[in-house]
């Protein structure tokens, strides 16, 4: 691998990603976000994004640290409500529902949208009572051994735990707490899985293993993920949006949407020089 | 050419230094000698009281009841009942309350509004308070306004008005220990802060809670100041029958037989020493062993 061209590297991940077929137009928009802007304090992270998120794809979002990517993402399903002073504005719909609006109820918002975060951060209990524990709290009723069941084989993990359902999930590797972490996100059935640098603190292999997990789960649901890993970008994403930081009239460091399109589009003939230089590797 | 070879043909370095100064070493011993202070204090401490309390630490010290008329026969075992009943009701009354105060602060209150704030401040400077003000505080309010006289309630009311601090604080640090990942984990599967509080971070925090509150009950077990204002002093020879009945404890029971100018009274009250700092070392243990073996996990 070292001895190949950034260049080489991303078009061969093209070629086996799945970004062939898509087209420029959305028709199973899952997410609307228009002029979104969100704040911390009087600082303002991100510039207004507007982009829509298709059902069934994974859309990845890109860009140098600090570019607000993962603020973004952490947006979409009010996470950011956890962090005092952080506010967010414009719009931010989900199947024409403002998130943000009076009526909703983040716990709701939340349950529909799951996450996954950059380490994995399973709960000092079994394996079985980290997947039950989102159908329990939201009431879920129904058999709770075939849900986790379900769960954790959909998440790739049930042959390798099946005999040690009631060990502690700190007793697994890196790659399969972060399995786990999945297998407990889809047990509460969300329409969404956001991901923030799920491989981050992973090997390669369990790196592998992820996105090829991520493949199947595109099927059955709605992905976003943020990764520092073009590569992975490449190779997992229908569609991509590349973020930077910048800095605006008054010398204040923004994060803002410069690109966004089907991952083969932005990887193989980007329309901004700045998305150009980043995937070649010559910023960020 | 060989590894040897190599290294053959390296000069040697002259590593040896100058070797260790001796302020260097001074202050090694100085730093030493500052720990020893403590432990040989408790040493002696414990060897005085055990040679001292040797003859009467048999099972009579549990058995009897004290005795004015015939030390010979004195024992301790209303004190021991009577602290085992003070203690019980400190730690009902006082758990539940330090701990939801802890969990409020920490999981619920705004971070760093100013009512966290003063709260923080008001609950530290209440934490340095003199114990004996605690018993004035008890003997105004409990025993004379509330009625409750000499009871076993008013003591323990006022030794968990004493201990109360010391358990938000150390509930607020075990909790904090918690990492925020396990926190964002439960909320973003759609738990609702009180289900993120209860389910996981209280769980998680148990182990450092424990601690705490072991810690903070045997400071509550070896109390005497308050007490004595609470008049815990008359002489008791019965166990306590509940929680409005009259009592006394090991430390109070110490101190009416050091009073005394009989030496039966005072290998008594050595005996008796020796069974409270066991009573204490014992709490102490637990704490330390909970605490080592939860530790790490995260």
């Amino acid at each position: 691998m070292p001895e190949q061209s950034i260049e080489m590297q991303l078009s061969s991940a093209l070629t086996d990603g799945r970004s062939q077929g898509i087209s420029d137009e959305i028709s199973n928009v899952v997410f609307t976000l228009d002029d979104l802007r969100v704040f911390y304090g009087d600082y303002q992270a991100i510039r207004g994004v507007s982009l829509t998120i298709a059902k069934n794809e994974i859309t990845a979002f890109i860009g140098p640290s600090g570019c607000g990517k993962s603020t973004l993402l952490r947006s979409f399903n009010r996470m950011n409500d956890l962090i005092p002073g952080a506010r967010v504005e414009g719009l931010l719909a989900y199947h024409g529902t403002d998130v943000y609006g009076p009526d909703v109820d983040p716990i709701e918002v939340r349950r529909r949208i799951g996450m996954v975060f950059q380490k994995p951060n399973v709960f000092p209990k079994s394996i079985y009572d980290n997947v039950a524990y989102g159908p329990r709290v939201n009431h879920i009723k129904g058999n709770m051994d075939d849900l986790v069941e379900e769960c954790l084989t959909k998440a790739a993990l049930w042959d390798e735990v099946k005999d040690d359902l009631k060990k502690s999930a700190y007793a697994l590797s890196g790659g399969q707490q972060q399995r786990l972490v999945i297998a407990r996100c889809i047990a509460v059935r969300p329409e969404v899985i956001l991901m923030d640098e799920p491989c981050a603190s992973l090997d390669p292999i369990a790196t592998s293993k992820i996105e090829e997990l991520m493949r199947q789960l595109a099927v059955e649901y709605t992905i976003v993920i943020v990764t520092h890993n073009m590569q992975q970008a490449a190779r997992v994403s229908d569609r991509t949006a590349f973020f930077t930081a910048e800095l605006d009239e008054a010398g204040v460091r923004h994060g803002r949407l410069i690109e966004y399109g089907p991952t083969r589009q932005i990887f193989s003939a980007p329309q901004d020089k700045r998305t150009e230089d980043y995937i070649s590797g010559r910023f960020g | 050419m060989t590894a040897q070879s190599l290294v053959v043909a390296t000069a040697p370095l002259d590593l040896a230094g100058s070797g260790q100064p001796l302020k260097d070493r001074a202050f090694r011993w100085m730093l030493f000698a500052a720990l020893t202070v403590g432990v040989v204090t408790l040493a002696v401490l414990i060897a005085y009281v055990t040679i001292k309390g040797w003859p009467r630490l048999n099972s009579t010290l549990w058995t009897n009841m004290p005795s004015i008329r015939r030390p010979e026969r004195a024992g301790a075992q209303s004190a021991i009942t009577g602290t085992l009943w003070v203690i019980s009701f400190t730690a009902i009354f006082a758990l539940p309350t330090g701990i939801l105060a802890a969990l409020y602060l920490e999981e619920f209150a705004r971070p760093n509004s100013r009512f966290q704030r003063l709260v923080e401040i008001n609950i530290q400077n209440l934490a340095a308070v003199p114990s004996i003000v605690y018993g004035i505080l008890g003997l105004a309010v409990f025993a004379r306004a509330l009625a409750l006289g000499q009871s076993v309630i008013t003591a323990a009311l006022t030794l968990s008005l004493l201990i109360l601090p010391i358990i938000i604080i150390s509930t607020r640090e075990a909790l904090r220990a918690v990492p925020r990942n396990i926190r964002d984990g439960s909320l973003a599967l759609g738990a609702t802060e009180w289900q993120t509080a209860s389910r996981q971070t209280l769980p998680a925090a148990i182990p450092g809670i424990a601690t705490g509150v072991i810690l903070s009950l045997s400071r509550a077990v070896g109390e005497a100041a308050p007490l004595l204002l609470l008049g815990a002093v008359t002489f008791i020879t019965f166990n306590p029958t509940g929680p409005l009945s009259g009592y006394t404890t090991l430390p109070i029971q110490i101190f009416n037989w050091t009073k005394d100018s009989r030496e039966e009274f005072q290998i008594l009250a050595s005996a008796t020493i020796v069974l409270l700092l066991v009573l204490l070392l014992v709490m102490n243990f637990v704490a330390i062993w909970i605490r080592n073996r939860t530790q790490k996990r995260w």
